[in-house]
């Protein structure tokens, strides 16, 4: 019998006996207390979990799940995980990375894994710097910002990682807020449920090293007019009076009143995660301040065979020519001679 | 040869041997090409040698004239009417390698399989038709156990003994690697064996390789990872992190000359302490080397069982020579097969995933084991619990912990076996594939009337328990090597003993003469 359905799972299960140590009022808090609230229902037995890490302060993540777990090295948990899920594909593989992690000394393996589909789960923690090692400029660091490794400001432009992703033809990419705490668990339970790779980039406040990156998404002040929320088959408005929208004028989006002075509804860009080919996304993806509201929720969400589905129809192919194969007929090769 | 493998080898022929030349390659052309002024074959330059000038190209075109190939179509078949002539002089009969051609050429090219099989006879009978027949040596086969033989890279090898520790295991095998010269066979190998439970990933780089097998392996499969020097520099942090998870997992590097791209197609074993030594921290793992092409299978077994047996990375060494050359392998029978014995744990009382057996070896869990979920990484972690410690005291027991397993690994080493003369002065000491020509130089040197004693290391590290008492009984060690001295350090380091290195490092393996001269010199 089932053992979920016996006891069913609760997010106790999931918080390990580790003290965690990210800072008060780190928003790696809110993704650890949303993946404790969603895993137990998925309908997946908690063993089945595994979540892999590489190093940073948002790598420590698996130590505190009570899940299977690996806490690997700088960079390098997309590759780890891509080799579990070929391995084992029944198994939900998780990865968690800091945006040094996956896009400075692993942005190899991460767009390498995106291109493949492996079916793994990649959720990447935002904060604009490098918190472990104190405070240098990371990939995402913006043009011109102070920090410690860049005292007289950053001269190295930015990497938006849902624009990266989807270049490297990620199937599913989705932006969520730390501190939007019921889209960040709806975003991540579609993430659970995708088929091949799903990456989801957490806009996550550092409060020690760079806090206030968001601040504008996040103080109840500005935050309407300055993120717009995607939902799928509906046109894209945001505001606190609903009273903006986004159109296309060419291939140029534009900011518009919604009235009669303004634009109609009807004139407004539709979002839709299943658009053929990753243009939509992307061109949602270059939305951004000053100018635009910053686009969260589900850019692009499309079905495609999963690297380790690939990989099992070729295995059932060869053993619909070969058979399942057999050790001594392999050793025996095609040639062999004898001498008596 | 052509003129310009004759410019490139004649440094390598004894004088007196038997030079034999495809003359109708010995174009105006093709001499200016190879740097000569006038033809070798003309003046008394090649005196100094019995000097066999075949038209093989020319033979080879009037043999296909009836097969109506252009010419470039027929140029290419003259390999093997050369080949035909080298079965006759080594004594065999064509039948065998017929087959292969048509294996091989059959089904996509039935017309060029014919045209080399006609070249393959013309060789063959020109050969044995010929007057120089009687006059040159000629070389009988091998004297070999009886068995069933096949022919077998060591890249061949090294690709069926780790689906046969798979298969033995009942387990499936998991390849992460990158292509790099001379290692890349070993992919093509194991990407083609898909119906026996064989996965291959080809990574985006080495350390994507690497990290993908660690994945695996975790997940409870044979992992493997293959490559060559510079994809062996890029995999060593995470080998470092295997070495901290105590995973099993096996390292081939199929040594190329370096540093660097250095001569990527050419031989050397100078990774011998990087294999040892090339990570930071104290992060020691086994490491074993195969000796030539067949080796490579009992290695690659070998390597899988110390593997699971110890929870420990193990690095297998070969080198481009072992990976390229063929070499006759009785087939063995798979039930005599001794591979690695998974036992999976999945109890869940008392469990701690850093307790140890009798090997100082952790439980291998499975993720989807219920009730054992735990974390592992590369932070150093509690002696049993597995969770992060920062106590001093524990740091170094897990350090020496680690240490002493891998030592502990010499129980599996048989006694060392001694070549030759056990009692002579002079004892040669070889790894790797120097093995070949290390075994010629020492019967030559017997027949010479000089007793030399040779060992052969198949365990790097650690080494054979009964090496130090054999290096005590010689006067002398000598130790051929291809770098500038490897084995000679680990020697001295660890037995306080003087030897006497002899280094090559051309990215040319040994010939026989060079190590018989020294052993002449010693002996
Ligand atoms: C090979 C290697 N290089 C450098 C480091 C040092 N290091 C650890 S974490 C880190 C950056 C982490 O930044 P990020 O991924 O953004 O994670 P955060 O700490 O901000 O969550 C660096 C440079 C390391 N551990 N390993
Ligand atoms: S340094 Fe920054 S990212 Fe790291 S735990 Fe503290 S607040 Fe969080």
């Amino acid at each position: 019998m089932n053992p979920a359905i016996e006891h069913p799972l609760t997010r106790k299960d999931f918080e390990s006996d580790q003290a965690v140590r990210w800072c008060p009022g780190c928003g790696d808090h809110a993704l650890l207390n949303q993946i404790q609230k969603l895993l137990p229902t998925l309908g997946i037995p908690r063993e089945d979990f595994a979540f892999v890490s590489g190093i940073g302060c948002a790598s420590r993540f698996p130590y505190y799940l009570d899940t299977y777990g690996m806490h690997a090295i700088h960079g390098r948990a997309p590759a780890i995980a891509s080799g579990l899920k070929l391995a084992r594909p029944e198994l939900s593989v998780w990865v968690v990375t800091g945006d040094g992690d996956a896009l400075a000394i692993g942005g190899n393996h991460f767009i390498h894994a995106l291109r493949r589909n492996v079916g793994i789960r990649i959720v990447l923690l935002n904060n604009r710097i490098y918190g472990l090692t104190k405070g240098q400029a990371s990939p995402t660091t913006e043009l011109g910002e102070h920090t410690k490794s860049t005292p007289l400001g950053n001269v190295d432009r930015p990497f938006d990682p849902v624009a990266l992703a989807l270049g490297a033809g990620a199937t599913f990419v989705a932006r969520a807020l730390d501190t939007d705490l019921a889209r960040l668990g709806e975003v991540l339970r579609r993430a659970a449920l995708h088929p091949g790779t799903a990456f989801v980039e957490v806009l996550q406040n550092c409060n020690m090293f760079a806090d206030g990156s968001y601040r504008a998404l996040t103080d109840r002040a500005t935050r309407d007019e300055a993120r717009i929320v995607l939902e799928h088959g509906r046109p894209l408005v945001f505001g606190a009076a609903r009273d903006k929208g986004i159109r296309l004028r060419g291939l140029q989006a534009e900011v518009v009143a919604i009235g009669p002075e303004g634009a109609r509804e009807d004139e407004l860009l539709v979002h839709d995660e299943r658009a053929d080919g990753g243009a939509l996304g992307f061109l949602l993806a270059q939305l951004a301040a000053p100018g635009f509201p910053v686009p969260l929720g589900v850019f692009r969400a499309v079905e495609l065979p999963s690297c380790e589905a690939r990989h099992a129809g070729l295995v059932a192919a060869a053993q619909a020519r070969h058979g399942r194969g057999d050790l001594q007929t392999l050793l025996a090769g095609g040639n062999s001679w004898e001498i008596g | 040869m052509n003129p310009a493998a004759l410019s490139a080898n004649l440094a390598d022929v004894r004088p007196g041997a038997t030079l034999i030349v495809n003359s109708g390659a010995f174009t105006p052309a093709n001499l200016a090409k190879a740097g000569y002024a006038a033809n070798p074959l003309d003046d008394d330059s090649l005196a100094g040698y019995r000097l066999l000038a075949v038209d093989m190209s020319g033979l080879t075109a009037t043999a296909l004239a009836c097969c109506g190939l252009g010419r470039k179509e027929t140029e290419r078949c003259k390999n093997y009417f050369a080949l035909g002539m080298m079965l006759c002089l080594y004594g065999q009969t064509p039948e065998r390698e017929i087959e292969s051609i048509r294996a091989r050429f059959g089904e996509r090219d039935p017309r060029a399989a014919e045209a080399n099989v006609i070249a393959l006879r013309a060789g063959y009978g020109h050969a044995e038709a010929s007057e120089w027949w009687a006059e040159v040596p000629h070389v009988s086969p091998a004297q070999l156990p009886p068995g069933t033989y096949r022919s077998l890279t060591g890249n061949q090898a090294i690709a069926l003994g780790c689906v046969a520790a798979a298969q033995r295991a009942g387990l499936p095998l998991f390849l992460g690697s990158y292509p790099i010269t001379p290692a890349t066979e070993i992919l093509h190998e194991l990407a083609a064996l898909k119906h026996l439970d064989v996965t291959t990933f080809q990574a985006e780089d080495e350390i994507g390789g690497i990290c993908a097998a660690i994945g695996a392996a975790w997940g409870g499969v044979l992992a493997l990872t293959t490559t060559s020097g510079p994809g062996m520099s890029l995999k060593a942090e995470a080998l470092g992190l295997a070495v901290m998870l105590e995973l099993p997992l096996v390292v081939v590097n199929v040594q190329r000359a370096g540093p660097s791209t250095g001569l990527p197609t050419k031989v050397e074993q100078s990774d011998l302490l990087q294999a040892i030594h090339g990570r930071h921290g104290e992060c020691p793992l086994p490491v074993i080397a195969a000796r030539s092409p067949a080796d490579g299978f009992d290695c690659a077994l070998e390597a899988f069982r110390i593997a699971v047996k110890y929870m420990t990375p193990v690095i297998l060494l070969s080198d481009g020579g072992i990976a390229n050359a063929a070499e006759p392998w009785r087939i063995p029978t798979v039930s005599d097969l001794h591979g690695p014995e998974v036992r999976f744990h999945t109890t869940t009382a008392d469990f701690a995933p850093y307790a140890r057996n009798a090997e100082l070896a952790r439980p291998w869990v499975r993720p989807g084991t219920p009730g054992l979920e735990h974390r592992i990484g590369g932070l150093e972690k509690d002696f049993l619990s597995g969770n992060i410690s920062h106590v001093p005291a524990n740091h170094q027991r897990m350090v020496e912990t680690r240490a002493a397993k891998v030592d502990g690994v010499a129980r599996e080493i048989p006694p060392t076996r001694v070549d030759g003369a056990a009692d002579a002065a002079l004892l040669m000491l070889t790894w790797g594939g120097t093995w070949g020509a290390a075994t010629q130089a020492r019967a030559a040197a017997e027949a010479a009337g000089k007793a030399v004693a040779h060992v052969h290391l198949r365990h790097l590290n650690p080494l054979p328990p009964d090496l130090g008492d054999i290096l005590q009984r010689h006067r002398t060690v000598l130790v051929p090597e291809l770098n500038l001295g490897q084995l000679s350090l680990l020697l001295r380091e660890r037995y306080l003993r003087e030897v006497v290195p002899l280094c090559k490092v051309q990215g040319r393996p040994f010939m026989v003469e060079e190590i018989l001269h020294r052993i002449l010199e010693l002996a």
